[in-house]
């Protein structure tokens, strides 16, 4: 980005609750797509670090990978919108729960009784929505 | 917190409890309002728009002051599929002045702003607080709840049970199951950043107006559907889907909305956009016949909790149903109290406001509009259908003459395995289900 159009984005922006030159419209624009020519491949680790944890000393979920042994669908897995439940080796499940969003979705497609306790993170722990 | 006899607890400090809270502190009645969250709308997620016409009556010229986004002045449906995109596109003045149809919001301002009004007329907020449990006399009457504070047991004449779509309380009061994935959707979006200017440029909106877009066919082999609205400056894109769907389909969420991301008919919308928060919440998307009992001695419940989400694909809409059911769940609570009846005999006057008003009555008209919308055709091959009338009608063959619409109707039904006996059918089931 070049000093230039950087300004006359800023003195557009300032008129932009009046009037928006095609001029600053189009800067804008074309700053936008230099700074991404091609679609941006967003890692998940990237997607889970805009999110807010405020990490609680209880897991509020627990697992009880035994009971998960027996089960042949491990619906939980892919799921899981923050993708915390992790297939082992021994055919068993590994959770944690320090990035959950709390949303009970694991829980309601297990099919597996007593392979999942759910509650809630102890009171202002957990996640933080800003902009849900 | 208060050791006395509270008059009531609700639970959850969204838009139900908030406004049962609201109802309860303008009555002069004491009320505590408790939230698991930092701040009221910290756990919160919704997708698309809070229609505020719910509270003419409860703050006057709300629209002055409530945190808002966007005005939606623009309404698009949109139908997909892998290559082509049918819209139907909506938009009125009237939408973007006094007293205004829908509005986008974050759920951390705009529900603390509610909460903000019941504090300001006497109800007590507290905060990063957990109900854990129930408190019940020896009959099984709520009597109160344990929270997670020490020494935190709180006794009230009602407690309103506003803690959301997995709530506890409700479950632990027998009135919802412990679990039941076909009654739910797992909403996941991500919020774009994206300039001011650049979103009123893309989208042909004036300041201070919106858009949202709701998509069929954007959610895979999976039900469910897409959307995709604007803030002040940023995008809120994301799905919806099925649980059961979601878990036969065994597709990661964050799949879905990368692959809507890339459509062609929405990506040209982000470019350039980067994520500012992902997030992931569920919807109770069952409708009528999921709602549960609402009353059980000592205890109501409302919003969310209550199943009360209306996923009647024309028609999504919550918050207001939260807003609603919770202004009624404390009118009803501050009648039970002053004709010293808070069973669940004397709070039944809240299922008739609820029937009388728009919640039940919504819900009760469009109770198999949930089943329609996420059945096979309507999620599979009508979007297809569609698309390729539209090219067929649109697309210019010459020298061949133009083919007839009857014609490429036909052809468009049989490409995506529509018999026209079942194109008679859901037409019918249609009109039935939104009359």
């Amino acid at each position: 980005m070049s000093p230039a159009p950087r300004a006359r984005r800023r003195s557009g922006s300032e008129r932009a609750e009046t009037k928006l030159t095609t001029e600053t419209e189009l800067t804008t624009e074309t700053e936008l797509t230099r700074q991404s020519p091609a679609w941006p491949q967003v890692s998940f680790q990237d997607l889970m670090a805009t999110v807010e944890f405020r990490v609680g000393q209880r897991a509020h979920i627990t697992v009880n990978s035994d009971v998960c042994r027996s089960c042949t669908t491990k619906d939980c897995v892919t799921a899981c919108p923050a993708d915390l439940f992790a297939p082992t080796s021994d055919g068993g499940i590994l959770f944690s729960y320090e990035q959950c969003f709390e949303c009970g979705t694991c829980y309601q497609v297990c099919n597996s009784e007593g392979a999942i306790t759910w509650t809630y993170p102890d009171g202002g722990d957990g996640v933080v929505f800003r902009h849900g | 917190m208060p050791s006395e006899l509270l008059d009531a607890i609700v639970v959850g400090a969204g838009p139900a409890g908030a406004a049962a809270a609201l109802e309860l502190a303008r009555a002069g009645r004491s009320v505590v309002l408790l939230e698991r969250g930092p701040f009221p709308g910290a756990k919160n997620v919704y997708g698309g728009v809070v229609y505020g016409r719910v509270l003419d009556n409860v703050i006057p010229r709300w629209w002055e002051q409530v945190p808002v986004q966007r005005w939606v002045v623009r309404r698009s449906t949109m139908m997909l599929t892998g290559s082509q995109a049918l819209s139907v596109d909506f938009r009125s003045e009237a939408w973007g002045t006094v007293p205004y149809n829908g509005m986008t919001v974050y759920r951390g301002d705009f529900d603390s702003w509610l909460a903000g009004h019941a504090v300001a007329a006497g109800a007590e907020l507290v905060t990063s607080t957990v109900a854990t449990g129930l408190l019940r006399d020896e009959h099984g009457a709520v009597t109160g709840v344990r929270t997670d504070r020490p020494g935190g047991e709180l006794r009230a004449r009602a407690v309103i049970a506003c803690d959301g779509v997995n709530s506890f309380l409700a479950k632990e009061a027998g009135l919802l199951p412990q679990a039941a994935a076909s009654h739910h959707t797992l909403g996941v979006k991500e919020v774009l950043d994206l300039p001011a200017p650049v979103i009123e440029e893309r989208f042909g909106l004036g300041p201070h107006q919106g858009v949202d877009i709701e998509m069929l066919g954007a959610t895979g082999c999976i039900p469910g559907g897409g959307f995709l609205y604007t803030n002040a400056d940023t995008v809120s894109v994301g799905i919806v889907v099925s649980l059961p769907g979601l878990a036969r389909a065994k597709v990661r969420p964050e799949q879905l909305i990368a692959d809507l991301k890339a459509h062609p008919a929405i990506a040209p919308y982000l470019r350039g956009s980067s994520v500012r928060e992902y997030s992931a919440h569920l919807i109770p998307e069952g409708g009528y016949d999921a709602i549960p009992r609402l009353a059980v001695d000592g205890m109501l419940v409302a919003g969310d909790a209550a199943g009360l989400c209306l996923a009647a694909g024309l028609w999504l809409e919550g918050v207001n149903f939260a807003i609603g059911s919770g202004l009624a769940a404390g009118r009803a609570v501050t009648r039970a109290i002053g004709a010293g009846d808070t069973s669940a005999r004397g709070l039944a006057s809240y299922r008739r406001d609820l029937e009388s008003g728009f919640v039940l009555a919504d819900h009760k008209r469009l109770r198999r509009a949930p089943g329609l919308v996420l059945s096979d055709r309507i999620q599979q091959r009508y979007p297809g259908l569609l698309c390729d009338l539209a090219e067929g009608v649109f697309t210019v063959t010459n020298p061949r003459p133009k083919p007839g619409l009857l014609r490429l109707a036909r052809r468009s039904a049989q490409r995506n395995g529509v018999r026209v006996s079942e194109l008679l059918r859901d037409a019918a089931a249609g009109a039935r289900v939104f009359r």
